[in-house]
């Protein structure tokens, strides 16, 4: 045991590590824009003595390591800095609410988004299995084939071609459901649902059918072992063979794919939220974007790293966690 | 709902009803006696399933233009769907007739989804290559006497109508081929130089070079590419007016720098395996150089898997550029190109029972998105099946 817990420190570290390194490199980004904060804050009509007043408010004029190590302090203590829009909103209607601050607007964002994800992952994730263990027992049949190709056009069309086509569907054409998803604070637990399914839906139609594949050949592969054909000759059914005796063995790819698939649906998410104006971190990400809130892109950008990070972490680990041989060294 | 589940419960009581039919008719035959009750319900719901398909088509084609409208989508999909087969099956008996021993080989053994690939593919390097000489307009061209927001299908001879300040959308969508497909092509040769040479490099030089190139990699590939790619763009947008260069070009950078660390892994991945082989040891004995190596005796023996990367990276950088665009950071504007107009046109979907053909024309931008990287796919699926060898 110990030599396993040995690896997944190491694993640990290393994540850790390359959490440093890419906080690095987004910090170095930023900082190649020309010209800074507090000019992006005034405007082209600012007088030097405010731009110097900013730049000492926001500690500007301290050398980038300081401001480094500031930045990085200030988000290991939840503190994401200061929204340039708000900012400059607040100033301008000279009321300061608190929620100026990247924090404030990260939070309830983020908590969307982790519903929408966790809709998109209780919806997609027994769907994929099931459908990739009946499309490992009717391989080459009709339905393999026709999963095949379905899985396959799904993966390769773009986010926003299979949220319109849902709308058009199930939106406009047959109103079962709503086409925008406008969340909000207190809204019934059922209502939010129903709100939020048809982005839910979108994302799962994505992520189902690189799941399903990847169970689907990870079944295969192991058809061929002599356990599952002595089974075979056993007399035991085909589904019962593939169920109880291949599943177990192939669920640590599974499990490894379903992070990593969940580790996407960090990404599709952007698109998808903007499609349908899911109060996200994703849509608050490409309109800072826009508006070049740099803050906020900065503190989003972390946010959805260290998500995949630790996702992708969780992957390697599980899957540390699942192979026998290294569970029980000789 | 409830209609759902009970046509579904009403479908396994028929399956089974048709299982044990077929029992008692044929006899007992092996067919029907060794058929799971999974199999038997497959059967039933497919043949649902085409029926109801059958059945939306007649309503597509109904007189009444309401039921018409309904269905309108499921029609064209349908025929879309009927017209691809159809040509990709002829297709496929072309290439076996036509052209020399080789390819009529590879047309043989090809199956259905890959001759569908090729020929779609075709089509588009054929629109991409001429859309200047297809497109009846340009795409910057505002059409002097016409009306702006004409909608779609009233006016013969603009028939996906004109956009807002009086283009003319049909001009527009092929030139979209041009700008999206063109860029994209672009983007994945720039990225497919700069990993490959990199990859190559660290896989015969080794040592120190290979280390600070791949740790370099591990780190930019720990940032989901998508957000990476806004990030940077964001911080393009405000140089690209200062230096006097199109946003676009920064596009085409970013996005080749992010895809190259794909490639740059693969590559090396290649040739370490190929680095290792006794010919490349003999090469050396022989006293040849690093180039000969790389460009003689390991890119031949890397072909294979490097062409169906190229195809899957194509998608890849296809659709992070349309993703880009449809979030208005990608491919600017005049230029036309199929992201940007799925994002401008979207809204239109909401009037698809009253107007169909105007909703149409979102839905064919991002369906022309779609079904290129669908082709691509299909044929590198089908390349990859092909060189692993796999049968099962």
């Amino acid at each position: 045991m110990g030599n396993v817990l040995t690896i997944i420190l190491q694993r640990l570290a290393l994540g850790a590590l390359t959490l440093l390194i890419v906080s690095i490199v987004i910090f170095v980004a930023v900082n190649l824009l020309p010209g800074d904060f507090a000019q992006n804050i005034l405007g082209q009509g600012a007088t030097p003595d405010a731009v110097a007043s900013i730049r000492r408010d926001l500690g500007l004029d301290q050398p980038p390591l300081t401001r480094y190590f500031d930045w990085l302090g200030g988000v290991l203590q939840g503190d994401l800095g200061t929204s340039f829009a708000q900012a400059n909103f607040a100033s301008f209607t000279g009321t300061d609410s608190g929620a100026t601050t990247v924090a404030a607007q990260i939070a309830p964002r983020f908590a969307n988004t982790m519903f929408l994800a966790m809709v998109t992952a209780i919806i997609a994730v027994p769907l994929s299995i099931t459908l990739g263990v009946l499309a490992a027992l009717y391989r080459n049949s009709v339905f393999d084939r026709a999963a095949n190709i379905t899985t396959l056009s799904s993966i390769s069309s773009p986010e926003f071609f299979l949220a319109y086509i849902l709308i058009l569907f199930l939106a406009v054409l047959n109103p079962i459901l709503p086409s925008l998803s406008n969340i909000y604070e207190g809204m019934a637990f059922s209502e939010r649902l129903q709100k939020s399914l048809l982005p839910a839906l979108t994302l799962t139609l994505v992520v189902t059918a690189h799941m399903m594949r990847m169970t689907r050949a990870a079944i295969i592969n192991l058809l061929a072992s002599p356990y599952i054909e002595m089974a075979r000759l056993k007399g035991l059914s085909p589904m019962r063979v593939i169920v109880k005796h291949a599943l177990p063995n192939a669920l640590a790819p599974i499990i490894n794919v379903i992070a990593l698939n969940l580790a996407y649906l960090i990404t599709g998410v952007v698109v998808v939220e903007v499609v349908f104006v899911y109060p996200g971190i994703g849509q608050l990400f490409v309109d800072s974007v826009k508006i070049r809130d740099i803050p906020v892109v900065q503190a989003c950008c972390l946010i959805f790293a260290t998500a995949y990070i630790l996702l992708n972490l969780t992957a390697d680990i599980m899957s540390i966690l699942s192979n026998p041989r290294l569970r029980h060294p000789k | 709902m409830i209609w759902f589940v009970a046509a579904l419960l009403g479908m396994a009581a028929i399956a089974w009803v048709f299982r044990f039919a077929g029992q008692t008719v044929t006899g007992n035959a092996p067919r029907f006696r060794d058929m799971p009750y999974g199999v038997a319900y497959g059967y039933v719901l497919g043949t649902v399933v085409v029926l109801w398909l059958a059945w939306a088509y007649m309503q597509g084609r109904s007189e009444d233009t309401a039921i018409a409208n309904k269905f309108f989508f499921l029609r064209i999909a349908i025929e879309g769907f009927i017209i691809f087969a159809i040509a990709a099956w002829l297709f496929r008996i072309l290439g076996r007739t036509v052209g020399t021993a080789w390819s009529r080989k590879m047309f043989r053994s090809m199956p259905l989804t890959a001759s569908f690939g090729i020929l779609t593919i075709l089509i588009y390097a054929v629109l991409t290559v001429f859309s200047g000489l297809i497109a009846p307009h340009g795409q910057e061209e505002i059409l002097q006497g016409v009306a702006a927001n004409v909608p779609a299908g009233t006016d013969p001879n603009y028939p996906f109508g004109t956009d807002q300040i009086g283009r003319d959308m049909l001009s527009r969508l092929i030139y979209g081929a041009q700008n999206t497909v063109g860029i994209a092509f672009l983007t994945t040769v720039l990225a497919f130089l700069l990993g490959g040479t990199l990859g190559f490099t660290a896989a015969v030089f080794g040592g120190w070079l290979d280390q600070i190139l791949s740790r370099a990699v591990d780190v930019l590939m720990a940032i989901p590419s998508l957000i990476f790619a806004l990030l940077l763009m964001t911080i393009a947008s405000v140089w690209a007016p200062q230096l006097g260069i199109p946003l676009t070009v920064f596009m085409i950078l970013i996005i080749a720098i992010i895809d190259s660390t794909r490639v740059f892994r693969l590559t090396r991945a290649v040739g370490q395996t190929i680095v290792v082989m006794d010919y490349i040891e003999a090469a050396k004995l022989r006293g040849e150089g690093h180039g000969y190596l790389v460009f003689k005796e390991i890119l031949p023996n890397a072909t294979a898997p490097l062409l169906a990367e190229f195809g899957l990276r194509f998608c890849f950088v296809f659709l992070t550029i349309a993703a880009l665009s449809f979030l208005g950071v990608g491919i600017q504007p005049p230029l036309a190109d199929w992201g940007t107009m799925v994002r401008d046109l979207g809204n239109l979907i909401a009037f698809a029972e009253y107007a169909p053909l105007a909703a149409s024309v979102p839905l064919l931008a991002a369906g022309a998105i779609a079904l290129l990287t669908v082709a691509v796919n299909f044929v590198v699926d089908w390349m990859l099946h092909k060189s692993s060898g796999l049968k099962e």
